[in-house]
């Protein structure tokens, strides 16, 4: 069974959700708290939405400086799998792990409400199980979620196609760059993104077209491509 | 006054100003509670002492106006883990779970530091339901506002709704609904109520009874600071030009060591490390431990010199009665503390040896040593004069019940529609609940929007409704026909999702009870709120009484807001507010007499607030909640919508217009033609008779619906039907058709409060 780590900082607050859809899609989720630096040998870590520290310097700051970030960036270095979602997207833009970062909303409010987004890249960990074009209602929920990157940052990820989630045109709900609702490295292997998708992975919460990013997990071959589903 | 021998002994803290009758006045007592204070230690108070007083002895702790009146509320049922007198209640579920709920008013804080004030009101309630051992699950928030055609009320609107949503999306937990009233009589003085709703497993619930001699109490978390001092005491008096000073007393919110203190605090208390634990609230460490104390029948000795201070140079007086947020008292066994401690390191929380329980019975203060404070612990708590005031209807109130507008509606019935759409206190509040993660913890099941929300508990398949209301209109014209009013719409609202209403909390807000006509609406609005939770089997488990809510232009709307939570046996059986198939029939149960009193057509359109209040049919409640939750368990019926403010049309027309994120709504044809035909067409379409709901069902289930309502004694009327998206809204009358562009009707819903919000900052009030 493949094992995910979900990291824990002091203010996480979607860890629990996470920690959920993992084991719902029948991986060995775990939880690793932000002082540890064993990630109990996971092949996938995910850090999840919240306020981490607090996010009074700016979202995503003070995480990275964890202990738990150095074996975060270790495990990335060595081409291990990373998700970040909402404050953990934050996170991995402020380590550097992802290109770009997220600032205030144009609107200046917190945002929560559901959105409509594209599934613009299949071939990595956590989006195989859709089909490329895929379009589906997530909510978002974030005060600093507009992506901004420079224009060489954003020539780059256009043309190598790493947009890996893109908001539907007029549902852009923070102002971000080209509606980039997630991105990933050049490899596929850290993926970040803003829309809570582990708070649709289940009918009875109105949705469950979340439910599909911790399928693709949960049926990752770690150096291969997705493992079969049938 | 005559002095027996000291009870106890005391001495004043070096520099302390002696304590004069000028003094007491300023700590808001009066002469003849000096008096009794002066009797029961047998000498003058300290300064320190006075303060204690001053604060347990507030309206706001001791509930001195209130206390009778509340005594009449039903608080028992089978379902009563815990009735009021604790931090939350707590009623029973399924499968060993409970659910703990309580509603608290900020309102005093709000109205001179909107942003804080709201803030720090969120962070308080969920202390109070995580300290009964309860994981906080849902926010919901009732506020008042004047209009928003004034600056300093958009103002206030925009800081309040920040401070809310800041607050509760720091933390993760979900707003899951509320309510937004704007009315003139709330321009000096808003309202912010926040309720919060946690779960628990019975078998973890904490209480805050201190008890064994020799055990520790222990001050955790946030480090105590100057702010908030006398925040109970200023709770308890009316505003006026001089509450802006008040200002730095506002406390100020840290969402992040909250969540610290909700993780620990649960750790605690699951892991059975402690005896008690209690929120160190209104009046801070003084309530907090006398209190705690008290209920348990043993003394305290505190030193305040052991206190972790933020500044330098703290006074005892400062220490005790500051209000800095974050904080609990925790009681514990000696051989506890080490353990207690590492729990608390683990996040990032001190936990601080501050005393200890004793057998004395005596509320005892010391600061390094010297004792500034001594005095009997049950009668601090128990024995503040009760008071009965004067309770007399005004005659101007009497008489409004018998007016009528004296000047027509500025629009004509098609348009009426329309413009009540466009008030602020019926439109769509999207703009606030988008402010507010609603989907955080993955648990909704029916967020904001609808009428109520609902959401599911861990993995069973039960789910629980949670809904705030209050008519304040109607309590203002009538306060006991509004009381019964409120509670039978929050339990209409609840049942409409399919879920059995369980029980209340109640945040009473009025204005000054010193005078008869406040005293009166008061005490016969908790009667109609009695008799209502009588009839529904719904007792009340706790709650806020909040007085002195006036302004140098008067007293509020009296505002008995009623926060119901209600148990859906079968999540997935939830229903929805809104239309959602073409085809489905349209359904109206209960009857209309075309009652126009206390009504938003009158009052939004003819300016008149006036009238005889509708009156409230307890027995016709009852049933209509048993059937809607039957009819939901049996998968009857598609969409269930409560009929309440702006009537018929307004409730039709919200269910056709569809949830906030629908496509698109839908057409909808009611043919009202025998529904209510002696009505006319304003009574018809804007009356607010109680007792009704619009129900959609799909063709196929006619039958059994039918046969359902037959079961509970009720009558449905069949008026129309579903009809396809980007129709129109279609009533028939006898005196002619009445037709509305439904995508007409939800651009004005949807646009009515951000139109009248652009560019409004929240950082300071407009010039």
């Amino acid at each position: 069974m493949l094992r995910v780590a979900v990291v824990r900082f002091p203010g996480s607050n979607c860890d629990w959700d996470t920690y959920h859809a993992v084991a719902g899609a029948g991986a060995d989720a775990r939880f690793v708290w932000h002082r540890d630096t064993d990630l109990q040998q996971a092949e996938v870590v995910i850090l999840p939405g919240g306020f981490s520290y607090g996010d009074y310097l700016r979202s995503g700051a003070i995480a990275r400086f964890s202990p738990v970030m150095q074996a975060v960036q270790k495990h990335a270095a060595a081409g291990g799998a990373v998700l970040g979602i909402c404050n953990g997207f934050q996170i991995l833009c402020e380590a550097q792990l992802l290109p770009g970062a997220l600032v205030r909303n144009d609107r200046l409010t917190f945002v929560s409400r559901p959105v409509w987004v594209r599934v613009e890249r299949t071939d990595t960990f956590c989006t195989s199980a859709y089909t490329r074009g895929t379009e589906m209602r997530i909510p978002v929920a974030h005060g600093d979620g507009c992506y901004v990157a420079d224009d060489d940052t954003l020539r780059l990820l256009e043309a190598e196609g790493r947009v890996v989630l893109r908001y539907t045109r007029g549902e852009n709900p923070n102002g971000s760059v080209a509606d980039i609702a997630g991105v990933c490295n050049p490899a596929g292997t850290v993926v970040g993104f803003m829309p809570h998708p582990e708070r649709y992975a289940d009918p009875v919460t109105g949705s469950d077209v979340g439910a599909g990013f911790f399928r693709s997990i949960a049926a990752w071959l770690p150096g291969g491509t997705a493992r079969s589903t049938t | 006054m005559t002095a027996a021998a000291p009870v106890t002994r005391a001495s004043s803290f070096p520099g302390e100003r002696p304590v004069t009758l000028d003094v007491v006045r300023e700590h808001n007592l009066t002469a003849s509670e000096f008096d009794r204070i002066v009797a029961m230690l047998g000498r003058t108070p300290t300064l320190t002492e006075l303060g204690v007083f001053s604060a347990l002895w507030s309206e706001h702790c001791s509930y001195k106006h209130s206390k009778p009146v509340l005594k009449r509320f039903p608080t028992t049922g089978p379902q009563v883990v815990q009735g009021p007198g604790e931090n939350a209640g707590v009623l029973r579920l399924p499968n060993g779970w409970a659910v703990a709920f309580k509603i608290e008013s900020h309102n005093h804080p709000s109205a001179v530091e909107p942003y804080q004030g709201a803030a720090t009101g969120v962070g308080g309630i969920l202390r109070d339901v995580f300290t009964m051992g309860a994981r906080p699950v849902a926010v919901l928030n009732s506020l008042r506002f004047g209009p928003l055609s004034e600056p300093r009320n958009r103002y206030l609107f925009a800081g309040v709704v920040r401070g809310v949503g800041d607050y509760g999306n720091c933390i993760g937990v979900p707003t899951l609904g509320g309510e937004v009233g704007f009315a003139e009589g709330y321009s000096g003085n808003p309202l912010v109520n926040a309720m919060c709703v946690g779960i628990l497993r019975e078998s973890d619930l904490a209480t805050a009874r201190a008890h064994g001699v020799g055990n520790v109490l222990l001050n955790v978390g946030a480090k105590t600071g100057r702010d908030g001092i006398h925040g109970a005491s200023f709770a308890s008096e009316e505003l006026s030009e001089k509450s802006e000073a008040r200002r730095p007393q506002v406390q100020v919110g840290d969402p992040f060591t909250e969540k610290l203190l909700l993780e620990a605090s649960l750790e605690l208390i699951t892991s059975k490390l402690i005896v008690a634990i209690q929120d160190m609230g209104a009046a801070g460490l003084t309530s907090s431990s006398a209190e705690m104390a008290a209920r348990g029948g043993v003394g305290v000795e505190i030193d305040t010199g052991l206190v972790p201070t933020r500044e330098a140079g703290m006074t005892p007086y400062e220490i005790l009665l500051s209000e800095s947020q974050e904080r609990m008292l925790v009681v514990a066994e000696p051989h506890q503390v080490a353990a207690i401690q590492a729990v608390c390191r683990k996040w990032e929380l001190d936990a601080t040896p501050i005393g200890h329980v004793t057998d004395d019975g005596l509320f005892r203060v010391k600061h390094h040593g010297l004792t500034v404070a001594e005095i009997p612990g049950q009668p601090l708590v128990d024995d503040c004069p009760v008071y009965t005031p004067n309770a007399r209807e005004g005659a101007a109130a009497i008489a409004r019940r018998k007016a009528r507008p004296r000047r027509a509606a500025r629009v004509d019935a098609d348009e009426a529609l329309e413009a009540l759409l466009d008030t602020p206190s019926i439109a769509s509040k999207r703009w606030v609940y988008e402010q507010y993660d609603s989907t955080v913890q993955a648990s909704t099941v029916l967020g904001p929007g609808g009428d109520a929300g609902v959401l599911r508990v861990a993995t069973e398949p039960f789910a629980l409704a949670v809904s705030v209301d209050c008519n304040n209109r109607l309590v203002g014209l009538d306060p006991y026909e509004g009381g019964k009013a409120t509670v039978a719409e929050a339990a209409r609202n609840v049942a409409c999702t399919g879920a059995e209403p369980l029980g209340i909390t109640d945040c009473l807000n009025f204005g000054n009870p010193e005078k008869p006509e406040v005293f009166f609406q008061f005490r016969e609005a908790c009667r109609g709120i009695s008799d209502a939770c009588v009839a529904f089997g719904t007792p009340v488990t706790g709650g806020n009484v909040s007085f002195y809510n006036e302004s140098p232009t008067g007293a509020v709307d009296p505002t008995p807001t009623v926060g119901m939570v209600g148990l859906l046996r079968r999540a997935e059986d939830r229903v929805p507010s809104h239309f959602r198939a073409v085809g489905d029939r349209i359904v109206i149960v209960g009857s209309s007499e075309g009652a126009m009193g206390g009504s938003a057509y009158w009052a939004e359109l003819c300016d008149f607030i006036g009238g005889a209040a509708p009156r409230v049919d307890l027995e016709h409640e009852t049933r209509l909640q048993q059937f809607l939750v039957a009819a939901a368990a049996a998968r009857l019926l598609r969409s269930a919508h409560d009929c309440s403010e702006g009537g018929l049309a307004v409730a039709l027309a919200e269910a056709a217009i569809g949830g906030p994120y629908a496509d698109r709504g839908f057409g909808a044809v009611a043919d009202l033609r025998t529904y209510a035909p002696a009505l006319s067409a304003i009574e018809a379409l804007y009356g607010e008779d109680q007792g009704r709901v619009v129900l959609s069902v799909a063709p196929a289930a006619l039958p059994g619906l039918r046969a359902m309502l037959t079961r509970h004694g009720l009558q449905g009327y069949l008026a129309g039907e579903v009809r396809a998206p980007g129709g129109e809204l279609e009533i028939v009358l006898p005196e002619g058709v009445h037709r509305w562009p439904v995508d007409r009707l939800r651009a004005v819903y949807d646009d009515a409060i951000p139109r009248r919000m652009r560019g409004i900052s929240t950082d300071r009030p407009e010039a």
